[in-house]
C-alpha cells in the first residue's frame, strides 16, 4: 500500500526490480484500510496521514525537512542512499523514510544523535568516492551532494577523498557525457532509464565495491540503445551525467569575424531559462533573451517557431496525403496512424525499439533541422551570404538535438544543416560568462525573415502542443471556418494536460470548405472527410510511447488513430534533457503555463495563432518552395528518412 | 556426536510428521510449531510459527513456500549435510508448511555450488510424487495440492537474504528489497511467501512427528530445541554437530576438540568474535545467536588476519546497493590493513568503530547490518593484540 501521490509506480506498471521500489501491501485483508487515516508523531508533531503515506511525505506535509538523494519525485523509490534515515520508535535499526509506508501509528524522530551521525557517515562515505573538484563541475552550486555536505557541516573528509581518477569519461555519445568518477550510485539514472523512459540502457553492474552504473557490457554510451533524451542528466544529483557541451566552439564561431553566426531559439528554453537566473519557474524570458543573445555576439536571432509552423504545413500536408491515399485510393504504402517526428529522442526510440513501424513516422524533419536547411539555402541566397560562412546554432531544451544535428543525413543544404545544438543550461552559462543578468535585459524582437511566428509554434514546447497546432490548421483548412467557431479562443483543451497517453476524437462537420490553393494539387475536394471522426493520440515520455505502440500492435484504440503525437520527454520539450536542473512535476507545470500564456498573448496582440496564417511561411512557399508543401524541393530540404536500428549492439 | 547418524534428527521417522499434520487443522499445525518455540535456523531467529501464521492470515489466490538452501555463510555446511542425508525431512517440512499456510507451490533455492546434489534431490522429489507425498490431494487430503521444484542460485552470498533471494527467483539482480512489507505478505511475484532455512523445515517435520513438548525438552526457555552446528577451524574434530540450544562455548569446544582456542567466531562472517574470557557464554538467541557456523581460532591466529579475511568477503559480497554497506566495508577493510601496517591512529580507529555502529543500524538489509560485527567485536575484545601495531608517534 503506497499513496498515489508522488509515487509514479503506484499504477503497477513499474519496470524496475522490486528491490528498487517501495513495496505495496494490497491484500483482501487490508484493502479496506487503504485511504484510512493513521496518526504519526514526527519530532513531537502529530499528524494524520492516509495509510501508506511514507514517513518522508508525512514529514514534508508538516514542514519537517528530511534530506534525500536517491529519492526523486518523478521516480519510483529505491531506498539505497540511506541519507533519509530516521528513527522509528521501537525499531532497532534506522529506517529509510522515503521507503517506509506508514501502516500503523508510529513515532518518528528525524534528527537524533544516531540519525545525525549516520547521515554524516553516509555523506563522508559518498565523498570518499566522489572524485573531482566542485570548481570544475557544471553542477557547482546546483549539486545535491554539495548542498548536503554544507547542510550537514562536512568540514573534512573523514574517510578520505579520492586523489586519482578511476574512470574514463565516456564522451562517445553526441548527447550525454558520463563521468562515473562523480557517481554516488543513487541509481536515479537507472530508474529514469528503466522505469520513467522504459529504455533501459543503464543498470548496476558488478557487486560489492565493484558495483558501478554501466551500459550493456559496459559499452560506450554512443554504441548502445540510448535515445539521448537526457532525462538521466536532469535527475542526476551530481555532475556524473551532463550534456555534451559545445559552448567553446560556439564562442569560437562568434569570435571569428568571417563567420555569420545565427541562433534559433525553441519555445521551451524561453520558458525555462529563468530558473537558471534564480527566478521562479514559469517566468518567460523570450524577449529578454533576444537582447542577451545579440549582446553575446550572435549575428541574428531567429524563432524556431517559424519552422514549427512550417512543420505543421509539411507534416499536416503529409497527413492529408496519407489519409487520402489510404482512405480514398486504398493505397496502403503510407500507413496510418501517422506519427510525429519532431522529438529526436522519440525518433531514435522508434528506430531502436519499433523499427518495423518507421513507415508511420512523418518524413518531415524537426523544426530545428528544417530551420538549418532553410538558413543555409534560402536565407543565404536572399542575403547573399556564402553558406560555408554561416554557423547555425540551435537553442533547444534537448540533449537529443545534439545527436540529431549530427545525423549524417542532416546535410541537405549541402552543408551541416545545424552546426551546434545548445541546451538551455549551456546558453545560460554563456550569458553569465558574458556578464549579463538576463532578467535585466531590455526586450527585443526576433530578426526577419524568420522572426514571425504564431502561437501554434510556441505550444510545440508542451505535450499535446504539436497536435493542437496541427488540429488548428487542419480544422480550418477542411472546414473553411475559424477554429474559434469550434473551440473557445482556439484552445483545443482535450489534447492538453499531463496525462501520459491521451486519446481524443473530433467530429468533422458535414459542411466542409474548399480545398486551399496551397494543397489543391494534392486533394481534389474534402467530400471524403465529411462527417468523419478524426482520431488522434498524444503520448509523452517514452514509457507512455511504449504503451501506445503496444496498444497499436494489439489492435487497440490507438491503432485506429489517424495521427499521434509522441514526445520522448515527460511533459514534452519543456521537460527536455537540456532544461535547467532540477525538474519536478510542479516545475514542468509552471513551464507549461508560461508556454500557453505566450500562445494566448499572440491572440491578445492580434497576432496569428495558427501555422497556416504565418506570413513568413506563406512567403517561403511563394518565393522558394514554389511547388508547395511536400513538393520536390521541400522533400529535398525539409524531409528526411530514418534508420531501422533495432536493439542489436555491435 | 561427530557422526551425523548419532543425531536426533537421524531418528525422525520419515513422513510421520506430515501424516500427523494432515490429520489436524491448518491452525492447529501452526499452533504446534508456535508452541515448540522454534526460531528460524538460518540465524536471524524469527519465530517460525509466527512467520507461518502471518502468511496463513493473508488472503491470496497463490502462496509460496521457499526453502532457503543458499547456504553461503562462511563456515556453514550443515544444510548441505541435511540436503544430502535427509532430503525427505526437508521436503516433508515444506509440505507441512504448505498445508499450514495454504500454498501450492514450493521452491528450493539451492546454492550454485551444490549443483551436484540436484540429481539426488530430483530423484527424491519424484519418489515423493510417486508415493503421493507431493502432487494432487496429498495423502488423500482433498484439495491439498503441492509440488516442489528446484531453482539454482548463481553464487551471490546476499541471495541468502530472503528478499534478495526472492528477487533472484524473479530473475533480477539479487538485491534486498525495502521492508516493510515482508515476504509473508508480499513475496515472490507479489504473493505471500514464507522463506525458511533448510534446517527449519527439517525440524518442523520432527516437531510434527514428535510433538512440541519433545522439542521444548531441549534447549532453553527462549531458545528451544536442538540445532545443527558446522564446526571448523582450529579443532581436532571439525564437522557437523547436533547440540541443544543454550550450550556454552566451552562445552561445545570440549566436544569438538577445540580446547585452548583463543577465540570463536559464532555466526560466520556476519557473526560475533568471542574471546576466551567469554567462553562461558551460551549459544542461544538470548545470548549469542547463530545460523550454525562455529569457526575456532587457535592461539597462533592473528586476529587482524581473521577480520581482514571477513571484510574482504563483505567487500565482494555486498550487493552494492546501499551506501553504508558498499563503501563502509571497504573503509573498514582499509582500516584493518592500516592497523596491520601500524598506520592507523587511535582517532581513526575510533571513527571506524563509529562507522561500524552506523552500518549496523543504517544498512538496507541484514547483510550490511551485520557485516561490521566481526570488526567491532575484534576491536573490542582484542584491543591489545591489534593496537600493539600502532606506532607510538600516532
Amino acid at each position: 500500500m503506497t499513496s498515489k501521490k508522488n509515487n509514479p509506480c503506484a499504477d503497477g506498471t513499474c519496470r524496475v526490480p522490486t528491490s528498487q521500489r517501495p513495496q505495496t501491501i494490497s491484500t483482501d485483508a487490508n484493502n479496506g484500510d487503504i485511504g484510512a487515516l493513521v496518526t504519526v508523531v514526527i519530532d513531537d508533531q502529530e499528524v494524520k496521514v492516509p495509510m501508506g503515506t511514507t514517513i518522508l511525505e508525512a514529514a514534508r506535509s508538516i514542514g519537517v525537512k528530511i534530506p534525500t538523494l536517491c529519492y526523486h519525485e518523478d521516480l519510483c523509490i529505491a531506498g539505497v542512499c540511506r541519507i533519509c534515515l530516521v528513527e522509528v520508535e521501537g525499531q532497532r535499526t534506522l529506517q529509510a523514510s522515503c521507503a517506509y509506508p506508514i501502516t500503523q501509528p508510529i513515532t518518528v524522530k528525524t534528527h537524533t544523535a544516531k540519525v545525525r551521525q549516520a547521515r554524516r557517515h553516509i555523506l563522508d562515505l559518498m565523498l570518499s568516492e566522489h572524485y573531482g573538484e566542485c570548481y570544475a563541475c557544471f553542477r557547482n552550486n546546483n549539486c545535491e551532494l554539495q548542498s548536503l555536505a554544507k547542510e550537514y557541516g562536512v568540514d573534512y573528509f573523514r574517510f578520505g577523498h579520492p586523489e586519482k581518477s578511476r574512470h574514463k569519461i565516456d564522451r562517445s555519445s553526441y548527447s550525454v557525457v558520463r563521468d562515473m568518477d562523480k557517481c554516488i550510485q543513487c541509481r536515479r539514472c537507472v530508474r529514469t532509464c528503466i522505469d520513467l523512459q522504459e529504455v533501459g540502457v543503464l543498470e548496476a553492474l558488478g557487486r560489492g565495491d565493484k558495483t558501478e552504473i554501466a551500459t550493456y557490457l559496459d559499452k560506450p554510451l554512443g554504441d548502445v540503445v540510448c535515445i539521448n533524451c537526457g532525462q538521466c542528466i536532469n535527475r542526476c544529483p551530481t555532475g556524473a551525467l551532463r550534456a555534451n557541451d559545445p559552448t567553446d566552439e560556439v564562442w569560437a564561431a562568434i569570435d571569428d569575424p568571417t563567420k555569420h553566426v545565427v541562433m534559433q531559439t525553441a519555445p521551451s528554453p524561453r520558458a525555462g531559462i529563468c530558473e537558471e537566473f534564480g527566478m521562479e519557474a514559469g517566468t518567460p524570458m523570450t524577449w529578454e533573451m533576444n537582447t542577451a543573445l545579440r549582446r553575446c555576439g550572435f549575428d541574428k536571432v531567429f524563432d524556431t517557431n517559424f519552422t514549427a509552423d512550417l512543420t505543421i504545413i509539411e507534416e499536416g500536408t503529409e497527413l492529408i496525403i496519407r489519409l487520402y491515399k489510404t482512405l480514398v485510393e486504398g493505397d496502403t504504402s503510407m500507413p496510418l496512424p501517422q506519427f510525429t517526428s519532431c522529438s529526436p529522442g522519440w525518433v531514435k526510440y522508434i528506430e531502436h525499439f519499433y523499427p518495423e513501424r518507421l513507415g508511420h513516422v512523418s518524413s518531415a524533419k524537426s523544426p530545428q533541422q528544417m530551420f538549418g536547411a532553410m538558413i543555409k539555402t534560402w536565407y543565404a541566397q536572399i542575403n547573399n551570404i556564402d553558406p560555408a560562412d554561416i554557423v547555425s546554432v540551435a537553442l533547444m531544451p534537448c540533449s537529443a538535438k545534439k545527436f540529431e544535428c549530427n545525423r549524417p543525413e542532416m546535410c541537405d543544404s549541402g552543408y551541416k544543416d545545424i552546426d551546434y545544438g545548445l541546451t538551455t543550461r549551456e546558453l545560460a552559462q554563456m550569458i553569465r560568462e558574458a556578464g549579463i543578468h538576463l532578467p535585466d535585459m531590455p526586450k527585443s524582437d526576433f530578426d526577419d525573415p524568420f522572426g514571425t511566428a504564431t502561437g501554434s509554434g510556441v505550444i510545440f514546447g508542451a505535450t499535446g502542443g504539436v497536435m493542437e497546432a496541427a488540429l488548428r490548421t487542419v480544422i480550418e483548412l477542411i472546414t473553411g471556418k475559424k477554429v474559434e467557431d469550434f473551440y473557445e479562443h482556439a484552445d483545443i483543451i482535450p489534447v492538453r494536460g499531463f496525462e501520459g497517453c491521451r486519446y481524443v476524437e473530433l467530429q468533422i462537420p458535414e459542411e466542409v470548405g474548399p480545398v486551399p490553393d496551397l494543397i489543391k494539387h494534392l486533394v481534389p475536394n474534402w467530400d471524403w472527410v465529411k462527417g468523419a471522426t478524426l482520431k488522434v493520440g498524444v503520448a509523452h515520455g517514452t514509457a507512455n510511447a511504449k504503451k501506445v505502440m503496444e496498444d497499436i500492435k494489439a489492435g487497440g484504440k490507438f491503432s485506429e488513430c489517424h495521427f499521434i503525437e509522441f514526445m520522448a520527454c515527460p511533459g514534452g520539450c519543456l521537460g527536455g534533457g537540456g532544461q535547467p536542473i532540477p525538474t519536478t512535476p510542479e516545475i514542468r507545470a509552471a513551464r507549461a503555463r508560461a508556454i500557453y500564456a505566450e500562445d494566448a498573448a499572440y491572440g491578445k496582440a492580434g497576432k496569428p495563432r495558427k501555422s497556416h496564417e504565418n506570413p513568413a511561411v506563406l512567403r517561403v512557399y511563394e518565393e522558394f518552395l514554389k511547388e508547395g508543401p511536400c513538393g520536390h524541393l521541400s522533400h529535398k530540404l525539409l524531409h528526411t528518412s530514418y534508420t531501422p536500428r533495432g536493439k542489436f549492439i555491435g | 556426536m561427530s557422526t551425523m547418524n548419532d543425531t536426533m534428527l537421524a531418528t525422525i521417522e520419515a513422513d510421520a510428521g506430515l501424516k500427523a499434520a494432515l490429520q489436524q487443522s491448518r491452525i492447529d499445525v501452526i499452533g504446534i510449531i508456535r508452541d515448540s518455540g522454534m526460531k528460524g535456523r538460518g540465524g536471524a531467529g524469527f519465530p517460525t510459527g509466527v512467520k507461518w501464521n502471518l502468511a496463513a492470515g493473508v488472503h491470496s489466490d497463490k502462496k509460496y513456500v521457499v526453502c532457503n538452501a543458499d547456504e553461503g555463510e562462511p563456515g556453514t555446511f550443515k544444510d548441505r549435510v541435511i540436503m544430502s542425508d535427509w532430503p525427505d525431512l526437508v521436503f516433508e517440512g515444506m509440505t507441512i508448511a504448505a498445508y499450514a499456510i495454504g500454498a501450492d507451490e514450493g521452491i528450493v533455492y539451492l546454492r550454485g555450488e551444490y549443483t551436484y546434489l540436484v540429481k539426488q534431490l530430483e530423484e527424491c522429489l519424484q519418489k515423493r510424487r510417486d508415493n503421493g507425498l507431493l502432487g494432487h490431494s496429498i495423502q488423500g487430503k482433498e484439495g491439498f495440492n503441492f509440488d516442489i521444484h528446484i531453482h539454482m542460485g548463481s553464487g551471490a552470498y546476499v541471495c541468502g537474504e530472503e528478499t534478495a533471494l526472492i528477487e533472484s527467483l524473479e530473475g533480477q539482480r539479487g538485491e534486498p528489497r525495502n521492508r516493510p512489507p515482508f515476504p509473508v505478505n508480499t513475496g515472490f511475484k507479489g504473493r505471500p511467501t514464507i522463506v525458511n532455512n533448510v534446517e527449519t523445515f527439517a525440524w518442523a517435520s520432527a516437531i510434527l512427528s514428535k510433538g512440541a513438548d519433545w522439542f521444548k525438552s531441549f534447549g532453553t526457555d527462549k531458545s528451544t530445541g536442538l540445532k545443527l552446528f558446522s564446526v571448523s577451524g582450529d579443532v581436532a574434530r571439525p564437522g557437523v554437530y547436533e547440540f541443544p540450544m543454550g550450550i556454552t562455548i566451552s562445552e561445545l569446544l570440549n566436544q569438538v576438540g577445540g580446547e585452548g582456542a583463543k577465540a570463536v567466531q559464532i555466526g560466520g562472517a556476519s557473526g560475533h568474535c568471542v574471546p576466551a574470557s567469554q567462553f562461558g557464554r551460551t549459544i542461544a538467541y538470548e545470548d549469542i545467536a547463530t545460523g550454525g557456523s562455529i569457526i575456532v581460532f587457535g592461539p597462533e591466529r592473528d586476529m587482524l588476519d581473521v577480520v581482514e579475511n571477513f571484510l574482504e568477503f563483505f567487500q565482494d559480497e555486498s550487493c552494492g546497493q546501499c551506501t553504508p554497506c558498499r563503501i563502509g566495508n571497504t573503509k573498514l577493510l582499509d582500516g584493518v590493513r592500516m592497523l596491520k601496517r601500524g598506520e592507523c591512529s587511535m582517532k581513526y580507529l575510533r571513527e571506524l568503530v563509529k562507522l561500524g555502529q552506523t552500518m549496523q543500524i543504517a544498512a538496507k538489509c541484514g547483510l550490511g547490518q551485520s557485516s561490521p560485527n566481526a570488526f567491532l567485536s575484534i576491536v573490542e575484545n582484542f584491543q591489545n593484540e591489534i593496537m600493539g601495531r600502532i606506532p607510538a608517534s600516532a
